[in-house]
């Protein structure tokens, strides 16, 4: 009797405490999502549930004349893929030789990635940015994929060469004995065994320049090259509130699909994670 | 182990004559390997020469005429000679050894390889090194490449007074190291900072951590329902991505007509907070939310390693009359912190570097009077803001070492404690 009534109070509890966090996390993304749909511009008129809703903020955000939204917005996917490519092409052969070869050279060039994937890249922005001035590559979208590539490395790299490190050796001396050659046994037998891996990292180097706001804000400087953290921020921040529902609008329309995307792979965020066991 | 009975000194000979590139090697009869060497070496010194010549002049002066020499171009070029005479000197010291181990095979009377075995040995070798080299190389350009950057800049003078082309930039030692901690605005300033910046990094990890963990052994109890649900709903602040969230809630906590003052507080009989004008105001909500965003991370990870415990332990455990409070300290705590200890730590990098959130939400602000940072302002972003707003570069470098040093002791310390490092062949 004692314990039955001991687990209702327990499961109770756990209930309530669940149903608070739920509030508490669920609230301000309604919140946003309501006053996108509000009428007017402002902050302070703005409901969670809006007495007449209106579409007027999103159709503003999709008219090329009135708002650089749509162009933000494919800154923003451009640059992300791009950075994705690139990042993912150059992790796998650097993971791949640090997991599989022995060279004069390794173990300092693995140290040497354990303490770079420590400093943000954006630590040298001083540096950064009086280079990409030097460079001209100022205001243009390849200084910045450049810069979020070479970011990324380090710390992927590691991710990677943990999970290919546990892809049994035997399989690729077997191969060699068979007479398979360097680059065939990276693309036959290593990289088909690696696609959980490559997932992990192709998802975290596309999602990191969406988050990114340090380097593109220092890099870009014209409104037509902002991504979409830059131009959101520019929305806010001109004059507090006074255009918030359109951010609103923005907001929304970019969280819904990285959210999707997040969540469809979430599990491999964390296996990733925990099998490269380096770096969150 | 005897000394080898050398016949011979062509290995002596044979480094002698490397030390112009290529030579030994035609000494030691590998004619196609000591003419690629000697052209090798020839370019390098032919495309680079003014390169060298200039850079190692200009990072020793960092220029001499005002008009002529820009400080900052000299700086940028010395460092690149720099790098090209590293790259350079790596490949003269491979050539003298190369030289004196065929030489050494002569000595002993032992064949010296064929052209055809020595190209695949080259591919052999050298595969690892082209697979590198393009990362290796975007790498150094635009991480290592700055970095050293930022170090060379925090002993220079180069701010708004020293800026070329109208002025020179001049080496100062550790003038802005003692600034930092002699002139008033300076100390005051970096003093209060890097309090704000451990209390932040401190209190925000230690919350979003113990937060994550306690949601996830709540929602891991076996006679729970709706297990999966819950879940997406935790980890959903950290789906959605966290400018975004910043911005929303530095409209929510906006004092006048933010919903957090004028509906939530109002409804319980409290009177409007200062959210964004009082210093200790805004380091709560900054606290508040960061706790928000980060505990879903130590969630999903949490979770994790919770299904993977087996369940004979606790049954175990239940058979020796534990009770739950006992389970919970003696295994499953233990568990989970010595599972996830090494990403945990990361968190507290990666808020101690956490720049979005300070800046996005209030932009480092409230004022304060008397220093040159804001009330909330942490290291990297009172960086951000001597950089981009006072244009005081060397003290801004200055300061990045500094907090580099922090970070690359901590990710050390931590590393060393991990497996990877101690299992020999993985490192």
């Amino acid at each position: 009797m004692d314990m039955k009534r001991q687990k209702l109070i327990r499961l109770t509890l756990s209930y309530a405490v669940i149903i608070a966090m739920t509030i508490i996390i669920v609230y301000p993304l309604l919140w946003v999502v309501g006053s996108s749909f509000n009428p007017g511009q402002s902050l302070s008129g703005s409901k969670m549930i809006p007495d007449n809703a209106t579409l007027a903020h999103y159709k503003k955000l999709f008219d090329t004349s009135q708002s650089d939204y749509l162009t933000w917005y494919w800154n923003s996917l451009k640059i992300s893929t791009l950075t994705m490519i690139f990042s993912v092409i150059l992790v796998s052969l650097t993971a791949y030789s640090f997991s599989r070869y022995r060279f004069i050279g390794r173990q300092n060039g693995l140290m040497t990635f354990l303490i770079l994937q420590m400093i943000p890249n954006f630590a040298a922005l001083i540096a950064i940015f009086i280079l990409a001035l030097l460079t001209g590559l100022v205001d243009t979208h390849l200084g910045l994929i450049l810069v979020y590539v070479g970011g990324a490395i380090p710390m992927n790299t590691w991710l990677m060469k943990g999970y290919l490190d546990t892809i049994p050796k035997e399989l690729d001396e077997s191969a060699k004995i068979d007479g398979a050659g360097h680059l065939r046994i990276f693309f036959q037998i290593v990289l088909p065994l690696a696609k959980p891996i490559i997932a992990v990292v192709a998802l975290f180097t596309f999602i990191a320049p969406f988050g990114d706001f340090i380097l593109a804000s220092v890099l870009l400087r014209s409104k037509e090259k902002y991504t979409l953290a830059v131009g959101l921020y520019d929305l806010v921040a001109k004059q507090f509130g006074s255009e918030f529902t359109t951010f609103a609008a923005g907001s929304v329309l970019i969280a819904v699909p990285i959210a999707i995307l997040f969540l469809s792979f979430q599990k491999y965020f964390v296996s990733g994670l925990t099998a490269g066991g380096t770096k969150g | 182990m005897e000394t080898p009975m050398y016949q011979s000194n062509h290995r002596k000979i044979a480094l002698g004559l490397s030390l112009i590139p290529g030579f030994g090697q035609l000494y030691n009869r590998q004619y196609v390997k000591g003419i690629s060497f000697f052209i090798l070496a020839a370019s390098f010194f032919i495309v680079f020469k003014d390169l060298l010549n200039m850079g190692w002049w200009g990072i020793f002066t960092l220029g001499e005429v005002v008009g002529r020499d820009h400080s900052i171009f000299l700086l940028v070029e010395g460092i690149l000679a720099v790098i090209i005479s590293v790259f350079g000197l790596g490949f003269y010291a491979f050539n003298l050894r190369d030289a004196y181990k065929n030489g050494q095979k002569r000595d002993l009377g032992l064949k010296i390889s064929s052209l055809r075995e020595q190209y695949r040995a080259l591919v052999d070798n050298g595969f690892p090194y082209l697979m590198i080299s393009p990362g290796f190389i975007l790498l150094v350009f635009v991480v290592i490449f700055p970095i050293i950057f930022v170090v060379l800049l925090a002993f220079t003078n180069y701010d708004l007074y020293h800026s070329p082309p109208a002025k020179l930039v001049d080496w100062v030692g550790f003038q802005n190291f003692i600034d930092l901690v002699k002139l008033d605005l300076w100390r005051k300033t970096f003093i209060n900072v890097l309090a704000w910046t451990i209390v932040w990094t401190f209190g925000a990890t230690t919350l979003q951590i113990a937060l994550g963990i306690f949601l996830a052994i709540i929602v891991n109890q076996k006679d729970l329902k709706g297990k999966a649900i819950i879940r997406t709903i935790f980890i959903l602040p950290w789906a959605v991505p966290a400018f975004v969230t910043i911005l929303v809630f530095s409209g929510m906590f906006n004092e006048s007509f933010g919903v957090i003052n004028k509906t939530i507080l109002a409804s319980l009989g409290i009177g409007p907070i200062e959210w964004m004008t009082d210093p200790f105001w805004t380091k709560v909500a900054l606290i508040l939310i960061q706790t928000w965003l980060g505990f879903p991370f130590v969630f999903a990870m949490t979770t994790g390693v919770l299904q993977a415990i087996p369940n004979e332990l606790y049954e175990a455990a239940t058979v020796d009359g534990a009770s739950s409070w006992q389970k919970f300290t003696k295994i499953t705590l233990p568990l989970v912190l010595y599972a996830t200890a090494p990403i945990l730590i990361t968190q507290y990098t990666f808020n101690f570097n956490n720049f979005n959130i300070i800046y996005l939400f209030n932009g480092g602000g409230p004022a304060v009077s008397g220093q040159n940072a804001g009330a909330t302002d942490i290291l990297i972003s009172w960086i951000y803001r001597l950089t981009m707003t006072s244009a005081q570069y060397s003290k801004a470098a200055a300061i990045t070492l500094l907090l580099s040093l922090v970070v690359v002791s901590v990710a050390l310390w931590q590393f060393r404690r991990t497996k990877s490092f101690k299992e020999e062949d993985m490192m």
